[in-house]
């Protein structure tokens, strides 16, 4: 599934980045998503659900739904 | 001397020209106070050092370094304004490029920072790499390797603890043994920006040289993780957001109240002692009505905005504004900006010329005009004289709940700004400034305490810049304004001075929105800057006393002026553009005085709208 697609609270694995503009792919790669990290949906914005606040390794990151497109997840129990 | 010995001794003489790079939050410009001793803004948000600052210093052998400090940025794939800057100065792009480059990132974050790192390898600087915060790192429980890390970098590296003179010292020890090495050696040659594939081949290799040297990384800061809890939750966030920013200003008042008094009535004391021990004449009237009147009725303010400041940079280096930003984005989105957006606009709460500058870390071209034409729409410290004056005067200290009415307009003013940005943004992004939402990936710091050091050099540049605006602009402004105001001598009303004469012509124009001569020659020198009106009120009231002798400006407006025409000025500062620097600021960003020009007109026509509404609504509510 989408990294967009997951459940508040829910935690997964990254199994691939690629989005269609390269240059959101490279950021999302430099500010540290790679294949295999941890991630968890920690929190969401409170208008809409949107931007994703995820859990990345020692980081929080913010990204929107549309940039969380660009990454897939298996969720993880 | 021949040429080629003079060319040996100046490049002797010249400083070795660092670089300071590295993600944002990892303790750059804390690292730069520290080596420098110099002044360079901290703040805890990405983006925070948007200007480059330069600094020099001594090396223990004593090595002349100048320093740059560069825009933070995780890689070399630019997508803002700010971050192209960075990467252009580190490749030589725009002037020479560095002839060393530290490297700095946070120890804790390494896995991820090294990817920055092997990107600036390949390109071919010369570098150090400087783990920074190692301590805090270490008290987490983090254990890393850093022989072989060095090793398997092959490049330098040392562990540092910015806030501290001893964890500079294996940093500065290590210039010295790297500098001379680099005698003779080129700097970077023009590079290139790294293209997807090796930005994918980088990480692996980071990762793989972040697995061999990182022994134990222990798990997600909790304290962190538990303030998130409240600070990010979806009810309780906003409320706490909007409490802040409540509480800020009810503080800007309740707290100033004391010094802003002590320094007003200093202020009368001093004209008053120049009035009783200097001969009467005009030297006695410009130093008395002119100066002291002009530039004191602003110096008062100086407590105010020391504490908006206060507030603002503790916000900054705390880490809780780009939680604010991350809480108002689809906020921000929807109008059609960006929650980085929030940067600038709260940042030109305090000036919008920071503010506008800061409008760099916005990656699309037509968020961030959007973003710099409403910037002004922010209520700036400039406009805290203005406010502080009219609502001193005009609204009674009373209670409202357990509100203080005064900080509540004040919060209405505030709020009213802000509203009216949204609505002009919204119209902006419909009209001349379409585009296509750009994405938001942006990095939420650990909270930290602010540093103290860091925090008082950001408060006394704030508050210095303050004091020379008083010291220079207001103060020729004032001084040219009382003879304005004083010349000709026959002249027996401020309407037949020269001052009068140039405010009669605005007259018609201002007096169907309540605005009578006083201000409408208060205006045009208002024109610099916002808080010049309010000296210029003080110099053209204390020349024609059109109040008794004694009276502050406040008690004097109390009785010249009517209730809707100080709520009509209020209205009018919410929009008026009167800041030639802010204007000078956009003209400078957008590249064209085309949007300055904009600005100027379609604020002061919301200024004159409001300030006409305002003024024929109080006034048929019989105020």
């Amino acid at each position: 599934m989408l990294l967009s697609e997951m459940k508040k609270g829910a935690a997964g694995r990254v199994t691939a980045i690629s989005a269609e503009d390269p240059l959101v792919e490279a950021k999302l790669r430099e500010i540290g998503f790679a294949e295999n990290d941890a991630v968890e949906l920690a929190h969401v914005g409170p208008f809409g659900g949107t931007p994703l606040c995820v859990r990345l390794n020692r980081t929080l990151i913010a990204l929107r739904t549309e940039e969380a497109k660009a990454i897939s997840v298996t969720i993880e129990p | 001397m021949t040429a080629a010995e003079a060319m040996i001794a100046e490049t002797l003489a010249a400083p070795v020209r660092v670089a300071l790079v590295g993600a944002p939050n990892c303790g750059k410009s804390t690292l730069f106070n520290g080596l420098t001793g110099g002044r360079a803004k901290v703040a805890n948000y990405p983006g925070a050092t948007v200007e480059m600052r330069r600094g020099r210093f001594e090396t223990p052998a004593g090595r002349d370094i100048e320093l740059i400090d560069l825009p933070g940025f995780y890689g070399m794939s630019p997508r803002s304004l700010d971050e192209r800057i960075a990467l252009e100065a580190v490749l030589g792009k725009t002037g020479a490029a560095p002839e060393l480059i530290l490297a700095l990132i946070d120890a804790a974050n390494l896995r991820t920072h090294l990817q920055s790192i092997l990107q600036l390898r390949a390109v071919g600087a010369p570098m150090i790499v400087v783990l920074n915060m190692y301590d805090l790192a270490l008290r987490d429980g983090f254990e890393i390797d850093l022989q072989k890390l060095e090793a398997e970098l092959g490049l330098p590296v040392v562990a540092a603890n910015a806030t501290r003179k001893s964890g500079r010292e294996a940093l500065l020890a290590q210039l010295d043994e790297t500098l001379p090495a680099l005698a003779g050696a080129k700097p970077a040659a023009a590079g290139r920006y790294p293209a997807p594939e090796d930005v994918r081949a980088h990480q692996v290799e980071a990762r793989r040289i972040a697995g061999a040297a990182i022994a134990y990384e222990p798990v997600f800061n909790r304290a962190t993780r538990i303030i998130d809890r409240f600070v990010l939750h979806p009810v309780i966030g906003p409320v706490i957001l909007a409490a802040i920013l409540f509480f800020m200003f009810q503080m800007v008042y309740t707290w100033s109240a004391g010094p802003v008094d002590f320094l007003d009535a200093s202020a009368g004391a001093l004209g008053d002692f120049l009035s009783a021990r200097m001969p009467a004449g005009w030297l006695r009237d410009l130093l008395v009505d002119g100066v002291i009147a002009g530039v004191g009725s602003v110096i008062v303010f100086l407590p105010q905005i020391v504490i908006l400041f206060t507030f603002i940079l503790l916000l900054e280096a705390s880490g809780y504004m780009a939680r604010a930003a991350f809480l108002l984005d689809e906020l921000m989105h929807r109008i059609g900006l960006n929650g980085r957006a929030f940067i600038p606009l709260l940042s030109s709460f305090a000036c919008a010329i920071p503010g506008i500058m800061a409008s760099r870390v916005i990656e699309n071209d037509r968020d961030r005009l959007t973003t710099i034409l409403i910037a002004p729409l922010m209520t700036c410290s400039a406009r805290v004289p203005v406010y502080a004056l009219i609502i001193g005067a005009f609204i009674p200290e009373d209670s409202v709940g357990p509100f203080n009415l005064q900080g509540l307009v004040l919060f209405v003013l505030f709020i009213t700004g802000v509203i009216s940005a949204v609505l002009v943004a919204f119209i902006f992004k419909r009209t001349i400034a379409k585009a296509r939402s750009q994405p938001l990936i942006m990095e939420l710091p650990t909270y930290k305490l602010p540093n103290a050091k860091d925090f008082f050099i950001s408060l006394w540049e704030r508050a210095s810049a303050f004091l020379k605006r008083a010291g220079t602009i207001i103060l020729g402004v004032s001084v040219v304004l009382w003879f304005l105001a004083a010349f000709p001598a026959s002249a027996e009303t401020l309407r037949e001075s020269f001052a009068g004469r140039i405010g009669s012509l605005l007259e018609p124009v201002l007096a169907p929105i309540g605005f009578n001569l006083e201000i409408a020659i208060a205006l045009v020198p208002g024109m610099a800057a916002r808080e010049v009106a309010v000296s210029a009120l003080g110099t053209v009231y204390a020349v024609h006393g059109a109040g008794e002798d004694g009276l502050g400006l406040s008690e004097t407006l109390q009785s010249a002026w009517s209730l809707p025409t100080a709520l009509a000025f209020l209205a009018w500062y919410v929009f008026a553009p009167q800041c030639l620097a802010t204007l000078a600021t956009i003209r400078r960003e957008t590249g064209t005085w085309k949007w300055s020009g904009f600005a100027v007109a379609y604020l002061f026509t919301l200024a004159y709208v409001a300030a006409g509404i305002v003024y024929w609504t109080a006034t048929a509510a019989g105020l």
